[in-house]
Parts: C-alpha cells; structure tokens; sequence
C-alpha cells in the first residue's frame, strides 16, 4: 500500500501526540521534588546546562514559595526556559549531572519543575523584566528560532531596537517547525515568542526571507549589526541510487507537516525505514508509528554506543514499537513503477581503533540486507544553508558559521549563532549562542569599541 | 526479644512508654484505643475548674517539607465535666488493670481547692498524680500552671498541701519557661514530691499569615502566645533533664521524660541521660497510636543488641558524659575525612566550611564534578562539613590528639600555653 493520510480516528491521533512529559498536577507534588534538592554548591546541574540555569536557585525558590523569584532566575538565564523545560534532553544534561545519579537515586526532576514555574509565568504574564529606555540602535536578526529570539531578548533588554526578519509564518524556528509534536504544541510555541517579545522593542517581520524577500547587503546598510540565526536546512542526501523515487521523503519536512497540518492529513506508509539515529530520526520513526505506520524500523550504519541520540529517546522509539536494524549502510533504493519498494543496505563492521575523523572506521563486511519499505526517511544529519552563507562571504567549514567567542564572523558587525554556526544541536545551545552574540553586538555598540 | 517492663515511682507498666496529659488522653473513648494499640500508660488530661476553648487552637511549623517539626497549642485543661472524667477514668482502669493510670491535676492557688481536687481524684481511683505547673498560657493568668512553675516558693507551696493529703505518688511536671528548672524542682522536692515530669510545652508565637498579618493561630482575627512542643523542643529538653541529673540535690528523684518524644531512638536518649520512662504527645497527635509498635519493638531491640535485659539497666549512663566547658580536654583534636568512594560532590561541605567554618577545604575544579579535600593542617575538628554532607559516613572525623595528656583550660592558661596565630 502507498503512502497515505487519515489511518486513524481523530481520538487515536489526539492521544499519540499529547504531552509526553506531563507536569505537576499539584503544588504539592512539585514541593515535595523540590524539598529533595540538595541544593549544591557549584552545582553539576547548572555546570551541565548550555545556558547554567542557577538551578539550585529556582529550585529553592520554588521550595520558599517564591515562584515569581523562581521564574526570573530561569528566565534571565534562558528566555526559553519555558520550553526548554519541555524539549532539552535533560537526562544528559541537568538531570544526567544531578548528584543523586551518584547515589544511584532518581535524580531530581528538574525539567518539571522549571516547567512548574514557568507555565505559571507565561499563563499569568509575570512582567519579570523591564527593558531599558531606547538608546536609538538598531540590529538586525534574521530568523526568529531559539537563536535569534533569544539574541533579541538580550539586546532589547539593554534597550537594543530590535527588527528579527523571518521566511516562515510563525517564530520559533524548528521549536515550531521540528521538535515533536507530542513535546510542545504550536499554542505553546506562540506564547512563548509572545512572552519574549511583550518586554518591547523587538518586531517580528514573517515572511521575510532574507537573500530572497530582502539582500543581506540592505539588511547590513539599514542596521548597526546583524545577527544571523538561520539554523540548518533539509535533511542530508544520501547519494545513493533511488532515492529520488517516490516514497524517499525528508524528515524535516515530514516532522515540519506533522507541525503545520492536521494529523489526518499527514500521509505516512505502512512500512516505515528510518535512515540515522540522531533525534530527528527517532522523532520521525516515533511519529511515523503514531500517524498509523504498521511497522517501522532504524537504520543505522553504527552500533548502539554510537548513537547520537540518548537512551531515553531510544527507549521512546522502543516503547512506541520500533525495532532496529544496527551497523546497516544504505547503499540502495530498489523501487517499482516510480515508488520505492525497499531499502539494501551493507552490513558493516566498526574497526577497532578510530581513524583519522575520531571515529571509528565502518568496514563492509560483504553481506548486504533488504528491507522491505514503501517510504523511507533520510534522518542522518541536515545540510546547513550553503547559499546563503557563501552568497554573504561568511568564512565557514562545509557550511558551519565560523565565529569567535562572542559569536562575532568574519564581516564586520555581524553575529552569528545556533544550528548554523553549530551544525545542528539543541535548542538550549542555541540560546547560549543568542545571549553570547547579544553581549558581543553590545561590546560592538559601544561608541568605545576598536577593531 | 528484650522484656520492657517498666517501673516507675512504682507504678507499673508494660512498657516505658505513657501518652502526656493531653488530647490523647482527654477521654475513654481515646483511652482505651491507646491501650488497646499497646500504650503502657496515660497521664489523663489535665483536671480542675471546667474551662472553656476557643478555636482555632493549634499551629504548627513545618520543615523541609516535613509538616509540624513543631507544634503550638493555646488549649486549656480539660473541658469536660470533672463527673464525667473520673467516671470514665473508673471504667478504663476496670477495662485495663495492668496499664499506669496517672491523673493529671491543676486547682487554684489555695490549699482547700487543692486538697478538695486530690481526694475526690484518688478516691474515684488511679496510680498517681501529676501535678500541672507548667501550662504557659490562659491558666497563668489566673495563677495556675507555670505561675505556680515559675516560682521555687509557691512550688513548693502547693506540693506540700497536695501531700498532705495524697495517697499515691506525686510527680511534679515542670515549665521550661524558666532560666532553670532546677530552683522550682528543688522547691517541690522539698515540697515533698515523688518525682518530676519534664518538660510541659515553651511559650511561643507560630507564625504570621504573610496576606492578612495575623498571626497563628489565628483566633477571629488575633492570636495569643501558646505552647511548644514536638521534634523541634527535643534539645531543650534533654538539657532541662540533664540538669536535673547532675544536680546533687534532684539527681536522685525519678523523672518522666517528656518533650519531642517521636521514635524509640529518642526514647532511649531520653532515658540515657536520665529519665525512667518517656511520655509522648504530639508525635501521637500527627500520626496517632500505631507509633506504639516501632516505640517498643525498636526499643527492644536495641536493648537486645546492647545486652540489656531490663528498661532500668540504662536510665542515666550518659549523665556522666556531660560535663562543665572548663573541663572539656583541649588535647582532643579530630580531623574532617572525605571518604572519596562515597562521596557525591555536592559541594555542601566547601560551602560550609568557607563561608562560615575555617577555610579548611579545597575545590580542585572539574566539569561537572568538582573534587573536595580536606585541608588537615586548617581543619579544627567542629564537625560542620559532617553535619551538612547529605551521605552518611562520606565524612568521618578522625583523631590526631594534638598531645598525650589531658589538658583543660585552667591548666592551658597556667601553663601559658599559646593561643591561634590567625
Ligand atoms: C526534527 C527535530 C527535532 C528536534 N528536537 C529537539 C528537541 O527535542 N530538543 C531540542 O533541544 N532540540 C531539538 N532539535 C534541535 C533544535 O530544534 C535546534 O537546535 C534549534 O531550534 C536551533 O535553533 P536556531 O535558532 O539556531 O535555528 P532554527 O530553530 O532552525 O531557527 C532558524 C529560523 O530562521 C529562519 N530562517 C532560515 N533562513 C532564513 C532566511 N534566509 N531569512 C529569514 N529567516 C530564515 C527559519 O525559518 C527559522 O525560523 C530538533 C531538531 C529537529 C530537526
Ligand atoms: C494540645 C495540647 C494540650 C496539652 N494539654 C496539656 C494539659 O492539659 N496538661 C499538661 O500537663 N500538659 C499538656 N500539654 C503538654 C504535653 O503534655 C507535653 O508536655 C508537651 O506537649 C511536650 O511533649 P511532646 O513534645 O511529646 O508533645 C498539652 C500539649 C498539647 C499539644
Ligand atoms: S545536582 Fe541535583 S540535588 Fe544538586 S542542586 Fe542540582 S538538582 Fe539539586
Ligand atoms: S571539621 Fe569544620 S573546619 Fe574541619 S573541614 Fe569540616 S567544616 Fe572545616
Ligand atoms: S558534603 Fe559530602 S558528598 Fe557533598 S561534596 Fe562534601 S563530602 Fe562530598
């Protein structure tokens, strides 16, 4: 059977995609978790978060009652706390550093409970930050994902005009259009480009593609700098034979009709292969299988120790039914009348030293596998937008920004940060990047700075 | 398993543990319940004039998130008719025989009222009784309770027209709201009382509502300043029986323990530093009478695992650890240890030690688990990284004497020997 829509009853849909991290029903469940932090000192949670949350702090302040004070110390650390609560994969994060995992304990619920504070603060609109009185500049973002937001925020708080330019409809970036569905919904992603934006000075122009809609050179001559947060493109190719027949289809914008459709309306096959095992790979399997597909398998040309997504993730894949086929390398798609019909793959081997890349090299063993399949989902790594970044003369490696520390390129006045300069991570790094270029464009604003 | 049968200013009892004049005990209905889960025995509540409550009357502070680590309490006597109580007390002793009956009594500060209340409770039946100086609230204003507490002279007073006409023991239960309780234990003894009870609750003020101002509990808008008690007192009270213990003059009068008794393990320090039996109140208020069971099975237990075979054996061994400042042996010197293997580096100990101890621990920085040594030479032994350190035993005190001999401070002085550098 062909790739097809409406698999399922509304009610069936409606329960694979509900929130897969519930909160705290209770004010006192969350005292209770919040009472067992120990409260560290120097503490491994926050050493182990791209943006250092004090999470002792907030989880202190929770503990006191003082959830305004809780809410403030995540938000001044990380403006997407609120979502990051949702979407970080904590367990090799905060939540993998917590000291319990030491004393073989189940570390505190950190997620939970930043989640905890700040649903209340967006639901309520906690004015928990005042922007600084207009100092007359005016920088650019282009892109309004988790870097550029987060940048934006930064600089409008320092009273920063802020002007973000965005092809899409809606901000968020891949918050929006990429993370599953089942972690945060497009409600909650409008309120939190809301509730960045509501401190004032910070204009969102959608469907503004820049190279396309407007030149870089006039976004550069009408602004004082520019920061750019484009993020990566489409999921990488294979170079493989077949993969243009029909069936062959791109997990980013597989996930991104997930996100922008009605689930009926996401045609998905009946047997799945999923190329790669990183986190868009096992969003898209985990997804596949919630759309109605009736069987879905992984690919991956390395071995379980190697993947790059975390156990957690991969025991989401397991329990939603996936199974797994390991040290595989696509070599072919046979197809038949135009539609892909199966996947061959070389079975390898790892060598037992890494090579020259730090990796271990993947050794053909001769043998091949079939699998049958009628779409398949190329879910190994996303190609950065070379285009762009080539048209702009921004020195990069394969289409990865270069930048310093204060994620400064090599053209003068313009930032860059997040999946472009980093080649794909999560969104936490990439609101790191956001907050270290904000502090790098206002240094460069300073009527005092020198080349 | 270890025998707990309990003799106190002989009274017998099952075991050592009896319910303090209160709540619990204020009825047969809850009596008898308590008896029937395994209690050794009740100080019924408090009886006198008929009063009258208010509402609210309780107040607690919760820690931790651990709800009443103390509780408050602005209750009077028992508000229920005198008939009524000596009636019931009738039929659970006749229902319990081999259970310690002790009445609890508080008259007016005259010698017919006290005479009066005293027959009429022991001729109706019981073991003993307990006379009340300790109530801190609505009763001293009338001068009864701690009034009475609060002064060694009228102390004394009152306990000698209670044994005049008293026919079974007299214990005597004593207000911690007193710089010592000592002079008002030395009055009723020469009052003539059998023994003491200690300690009745501590004035206090709970906490404020931080919306309406007022504080708890809140009475209709006000509150008024009520008793203490539960986990939170528990320090104060051991100092308080202590002091009886190394009194020559008390040391030797029998005293029923009271004051944050929660777990057999307190029980047991209670009676090590002096107390013949314990008496338990607000640990039963918050989790009722099924505590009885781990009281007594932890309790025997421990006396197996100690050797002891009868309750009496170790009331008091610890008095003797205590001691005046001035005698404490300047030449003990312990050192904080790291037990690297356990510990989880939370860092809980550099916080302490730098900012409020002597500096004596050093972070050696790493991503995300910082190392943490102890600085031997700095470290004076005050126990504090111990304390805080969330691992048992990661932190263990070792000794290094800093010399052979015993040496107090009066002989440091004479010596002339050197004090810190810095
Ligand atoms: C399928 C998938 C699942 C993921 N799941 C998670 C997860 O669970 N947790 C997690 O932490 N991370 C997850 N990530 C990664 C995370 O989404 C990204 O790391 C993060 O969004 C990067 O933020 P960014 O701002 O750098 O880029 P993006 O989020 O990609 O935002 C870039 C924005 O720039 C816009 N843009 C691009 N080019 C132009 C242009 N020329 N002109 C104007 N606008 C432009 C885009 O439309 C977009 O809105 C996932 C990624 C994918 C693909
Ligand atoms: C609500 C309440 C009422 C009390 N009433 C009396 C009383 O009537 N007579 C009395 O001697 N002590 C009374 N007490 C004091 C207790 O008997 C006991 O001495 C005190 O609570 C300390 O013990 P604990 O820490 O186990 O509660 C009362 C205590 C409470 C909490
Ligand atoms: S490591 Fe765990 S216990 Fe320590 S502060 Fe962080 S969350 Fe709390
Ligand atoms: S015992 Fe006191 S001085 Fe020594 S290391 Fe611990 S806290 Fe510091
Ligand atoms: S307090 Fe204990 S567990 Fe924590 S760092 Fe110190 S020694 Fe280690």
């Amino acid at each position: 059977m062909p790739l097809q829509n409406h698999r399922l009853e509304p009610q069936e849909y409606e329960r694979n995609f509900t929130d897969i991290h519930p909160p705290f029903e209770l004010l006192d469940t969350a005292f209770i978790e919040a009472n067992r932090c120990l409260y560290c000192y120097d503490a491994p949670c926050t050493k182990s978060c791209p943006t250092s949350i004090d999470v002792p702090q907030f989880i202190k302040q929770i503990s006191t009652g003082n959830i305004k004070g809780s809410a403030e110390t995540i938000f001044s650390a990380n403006i997407m706390g609120g979502g990051c609560a949702k979407v970080c994969p904590v367990e090799k994060l905060c939540e993998g550093a917590c000291v319990y995992n030491l004393m073989h304990e189940k570390p505190i619920p950190i997620a939970k409970l930043q989640r905890f504070s700040t649903e209340r603060a967006i639901a309520a609109q906690w004015k928990l930050f005042e922007r600084k009185p207009s100092n007359g500049k005016r920088v650019a973002v282009i892109g309004a994902g988790p870097a550029g937001l987060a940048c934006a925020h930064a600089l409008s708080l320092e009273g920063v005009n802020v002007t973000i330019f965005e092809k899409e409809a809606k901000g968020g970036g891949l918050m929006t259009y990429g993370v599953a569905a089942y972690k945060v919904t497009d409600e909650f992603c409008q309120e939190e480009v809301d509730w960045i934006t509501s401190i004032g000075g910070i204009e969102i122009r959608y469907n503004t593609e820049i190279g396309k809609d407007m030149s870089f050179e006039d976004l550069q001559s009408e602004h004082d700098a520019v920061f750019i947060g484009i993020g990566v493109g489409v999921a990488r190719h294979l170079g493989i034979p077949g993969e243009d027949l029909d069936g062959v289809v791109d997990a980013i914008k597989f996930i991104y009709d997930i996100r922008t459709k009605d689930y009926a309306d996401v045609s998905v096959g009946d047997k799945v292969v999923v190329i790669g095992m990183g986190m868009t790979a096992i969003d898209a399997a985990t997804q596949s299988k919630r759309l109605g597909a009736k069987e879905v398998v992984m690919v991956y040309r390395r071995d379980e120790g190697e993947k790059s997504c975390t156990d957690a993730e991969l025991d989401i894949a397991k329990l939603d039914g996936c199974s797994f086929v390991w040290l595989a390398n696509p070599k072919e798609v046979l197809g038949a009348n135009g539609k892909a019909t199966a996947l061959v793959c070389d079975n390898v081997r790892l060598s037992d030293t890494p090579d020259a890349s730090g990796k271990r090299a993947i050794i053909p063993t001769g043998e091949t596998v079939t699998i049958e399949a009628d779409m398949i989902i190329r879910a190994a790594g996303q190609t950065p937008f070379e285009e762009f970044i080539q048209h702009s003369a921004l020195t990069n490696n394969s289409g990865k920004v270069n930048t310093n520390r204060q994620q400064a390129t090599n053209l003068k006045g313009v930032f860059a940060g997040g999946d472009c300069v980093n080649g794909g991570k999560e969104v936490v790094d990439a609101v790191q990047h956001g907050k270290d270029a904000a502090l790098g464009i206002l240094e460069y604003l300073k009527p005092s700075h020198k080349e | 398993m270890a025998n707990l049968d309990s003799t106190f200013l002989g009274i017998s009892s099952p075991n050592p543990f009896w319910l303090a004049s209160a709540p619990p005990t204020d009825k047969k209905i809850n009596v008898l319940r308590a008896f029937e889960a395994g209690w050794g025995g009740v100080v019924w509540k408090t009886l006198g004039d008929q009063v009258k409550n208010v509402s609210s009357r309780y107040a607690a502070v919760d820690y931790g998130g651990q709800r009443m680590m103390g509780l408050n309490n602005i209750e009077l006597i028992s508000d229920r008719p005198l008939d009524i109580n000596l009636r019931e007390i009738r039929e659970v002793m006749k229902e319990f025989p081999d259970r310690a009956m002790v009445i609890s009594l508080m008259a007016c500060t005259d010698r017919t009222s006290w005479h009066d209340l005293v027959k009429r409770v022991q001729d109706n039946g019981c073991h003993g009784l307990e006379l009340n100086f300790g109530c801190p609230h609505g009763m001293t204003e009338r001068g009864m309770g701690a009034a009475v507490g609060q002064d060694p002279e009228i102390a004394k007073m009152v306990v000698e027209w209670v044994m005049e006409v008293a026919e079974v023991p007299v214990l005597t239960k004593l207000t911690p709201n007193v710089h010592s309780v000592v002079p008002t234990a030395k009055g009723a003894l020469e009052g003539g009382t059998n023994g003491f009870a200690l300690i009745n609750t501590i004035q206090s003020l709970m906490s404020v509502d931080l919306d309406t101002f007022i504080p708890y509990p809140n009475v209709g808008g006000h509150t008024t300043f009520g008793g203490y008690c539960g986990p939170a007192v528990k320090p104060i009270a051991l100092k308080m029986l202590t002091s009886l213990g190394l009194d020559p003059a008390t040391a030797n009068t029998p005293i029923s323990g009271i004051g944050g008794v929660t777990t057999w393990r307190d029980a047991v320090e209670f009676m090590l530093l002096g107390a013949g039996n314990v008496q338990v109140c607000t640990a039963v208020m918050k989790y009722g009478f099924r505590i009885i069971n781990d009281l007594c099975s932890g309790m025997s237990h421990w006396m197996d695992e100690k050797g002891f075979v009868s309750t009496s054996e170790f009331v008091g061994l610890s008095i003797p650890k205590v001691t005046d400042w001035e005698d404490l042996d300047l030449n003990f010197h312990i050192v904080a240890n790291i037990n690297e293997d356990k510990c989880i580096h939370c860092g809980l100990c550099y916080i302490a030690c730098e900012d409020a101890s002597h500096q004596s621990i050093s972070l050696a920085p790493g991503q995300p688990y910082n190392t943490y040594a102890i600085k031997e030479e700095e470290c004076v032994g005050c126990n504090l990284c111990k304390l805080v350190c969330p691992v048992t035993d990661c932190i263990t005190m070792v000794e290094q004497r800093k010399g052979e001999e015993y040496l107090n401070w009066t002989e440091f002085q004479r010596r002339g020997l050197p004090l810190n550098e810095h």
